[in-house]
């Protein structure tokens, strides 16, 4: 059994709702719905519970199928729970030409996880995504809205380091 | 150094500030337009300086402005496709992220050449970081009056919104953003009826790549024939070419079409050669759903002309012998590249972004990484490679939407160019590098 969450927005993420769902015409509130999936995936600690996809459906009067056949299209939406920080290496042909493998076999090694899993403690997980189009500047990984580019296994060395010791939260309101 | 149209104050400190903008000269051509030119007249200067879609297919802008359904009462749209994700492409977050105000521009001359009252720019998720830089652009772009009611008077009004997508690359078809845009899965439509009869929320829509919008101030600065005067036969203009891979100096360069493509990739000015100690190999040059060339077809055309950074001279000798410039992704490989890895990760990448609407992409999509993985990892036959050749024959041209394609050319150009390498890796039973 899953833990049920109940997540329900504060006023302030209210008012951006609002203001987000007046950019598309009346009766087209449906529109929101990719902007609205985001900030509830970063309020309910990177991903998407059937409860949070229900809530979202309520606040833009749509069917809750109607945002689950969404949330499972689109790669950037986790529908089961992931870390407190989501390592993401980019995997394609480019980064590749320039490393990406060592980039992400050191975070596998250091973390002592494979891509796709997340640590035991639930602080870190590593998922590979598809070009991130940062290609001049390979090896490139995103972690919440940041992108770290020309990676080395030094610079990936202190990045990890500093998350480690900062106890890094990458699921932050990306219009925040 | 050829004329900068795109990046000419690219490194000036602030360019991102409407204040710094402005003083460059900023938004005159809104001021312009709005003032001295009608709607069917900034169309007909688009239409002159011959420029064409620089997302990939190269289709001229004005035709297809052109095309925009005026009869219908229902509101028109126009739509930035900011969704850059094609594979050696990283040319439009250059200009969102330090020029956000030359795309503000060029969107209100767009908006108001196809009678748009409200417009988006759809970027893609990942690059949220970007779009608030948009969105901040956007703002100021209204408190200074340039967009929103009655922009000075002109009683021409507009609202400009940012929409980000959430990690799709097929939502860079024009077809599957507006489902995007309208809250759904990014299944691409059927065509006809195309964009500009039938588009966002069933009105007629125009969907332009960024840096084909960031090109129109110029143009209604400077007119249609002054664009067209620069470039050679029909690749009229300049172009971003982003170029990545074993190169000494890999980054965004704008150059005028036309430009031998030799120079691109030695002179100092662009590329600076490839790294130290190795030779060039391969050329991806338009981002990686183009036909992969070797060395000595990416320099000179099969007939030993000198090929050039054109949509003519690339595309010269067909598939046979030839590629396209495509999104201008220009994708540099040494002697150590294993062609068969690389284009294992293509086709991992077109797998994973395969919609699943058709059969023939759903499914070989996935027989094609399936295979090449085999053949990668010294389990292959050498039907294999044949079998990959085939499977790509049966995707192309047999989807809605030009995924498939994508997907299927890599493939078959590798093969075409490179077999003995593949043949390599099924006789020694293991990758050679």
């Amino acid at each position: 059994m899953q833990e049920k969450h109940n997540i329900e927005f504060n006023q302030e993420t209210l008012d951006l709702v609002n203001k987000i769902i007046k950019r598309y015409p009346e009766g087209r509130q449906k529109s929101a719905l990719l902007p609205l999936l985001h900030i509830a995936q970063a309020e309910n600690q990177g991903w998407l519970s059937s409860e949070t996809m229900e809530y979202v459906a309520t606040l833009l009067d749509i069917q809750p199928i109607e945002v689950f056949e969404v949330a499972s299209f689109y790669s950037m939406f986790n529908l089961q729970p992931v870390g407190n920080c989501v390592i993401e290496v980019c995997q394609t042909g480019p980064c590749w030409l320039k490393g990406s493998d060592e980039i992400l076999a050191h975070f596998e090694n250091r973390l002592g996880i494979k891509a796709g899993e997340t640590t035991a403690d639930g602080k870190f997980t590593i998922k590979t995504v598809e070009c991130l189009a940062a290609c001049g500047n390979a090896p490139v990984i995103q972690v919440g809205t940041e992108y770290h580019e020309n990676l080395s296994i030094q610079k990936a060395d202190e990045l990890l380091n500093k998350w480690q010791a900062e106890d890094k939260n990458s699921h932050t309101n990306p219009y925040l | 150094m050829a004329e900068q149209i795109l990046l000419k104050n690219i490194d000036v400190p602030g360019l991102a500030s409407f204040e710094v903008y402005r003083k460059l000269g900023g938004y005159s051509s809104v001021e312009k337009a709005l003032k001295n030119y009608s709607p069917d007249q900034v169309t007909s200067e688009v239409t002159k300086s011959g420029l064409r879609g620089r997302g990939g297919a190269g289709f001229p802008a004005g035709m297809k402005w052109g095309f925009i359904d005026k009869k219908t009462d229902n509101p028109r749209y126009f739509v930035c496709n900011f969704d850059e994700s094609e594979p050696g492409t990283f040319k439009d977050r250059h200009i969102g992220q330090l020029n956000p105000h030359q795309l503000i521009e060029g969107m209100i001359l767009g908006s108001y050449a196809l009678g748009a009252r409200t417009s988006y720019i759809y970027i893609r998720g990942e690059l949220f970081y970007a779009l608030k830089i948009v969105e901040k652009a956007i703002e100021e772009a209204y408190k200074n009056g340039f967009l929103g009611e009655n922009i000075f008077g002109s009683g021409y009004s507009l609202d400009l919104y940012c929409h980000p997508g959430a990690g799709a690359y097929i939502c860079g078809e024009e077809t599957a953003l507006l489902e995007s845009l309208e809250g759904k899965r990014g299944n691409p439509r059927i065509k006809p009826p195309f964009p500009a009869v039938v588009g966002l929320y069933g009105c007629p829509t125009v969907v332009n790549n960024v840096e084909t919008i960031a090109a129109l101030p110029w143009i209604i600065n400077n007119g249609g024939d002054a664009y067209a005067s620069i470039g050679i036969g029909n690749s009229k203009g300049t172009k971003l070419i982003s170029a990545c891979g074993h190169i000494n100096k890999p980054g965004i360069y704008e150059i005028e079409l036309g430009l031998p493509v030799e120079e691109f990739i030695y002179s100092d000015e662009y590329c600076g050669g490839i790294r130290p100690g190795h030779t060039l190999k391969a050329v991806v040059a338009g981002g990686s759903s183009v036909p992969i060339l070797p060395a000595s077809l990416i320099l000179k055309t099969a007939e030993g002309k000198p090929r050039m950074m054109s949509y003519e001279s690339l595309s010269e000798g067909g598939f046979v012998s030839g590629t396209m410039l495509g999104s201008g992704g220009f994708i540099v490989m040494d002697e150590t590249t294993c062609i068969v890895r690389n284009l294992l990760t293509f086709a991992k990448f077109y797998r994973h972004e395969s919609c699943g609407q058709c059969s023939p992409c759903r499914e070989g999509t996935g027989w094609m990484e399936k295979i090449l993985h085999r053949i990668e990892s010294g389990h292959g036959t050498m039907k294999d490679i044949d079998l990959l050749v085939d499977i790509s024959k049966h995707i192309e041209g047999n989807t809605i939407c030009p995924l498939g394609d994508a997907a299927a050319w890599p493939v078959a150009s590798a093969i075409r160019h490179f077999r003995e390498e593949f043949e390599e890796h099924v006789k020694l039973q293991k990758c050679p590098f």
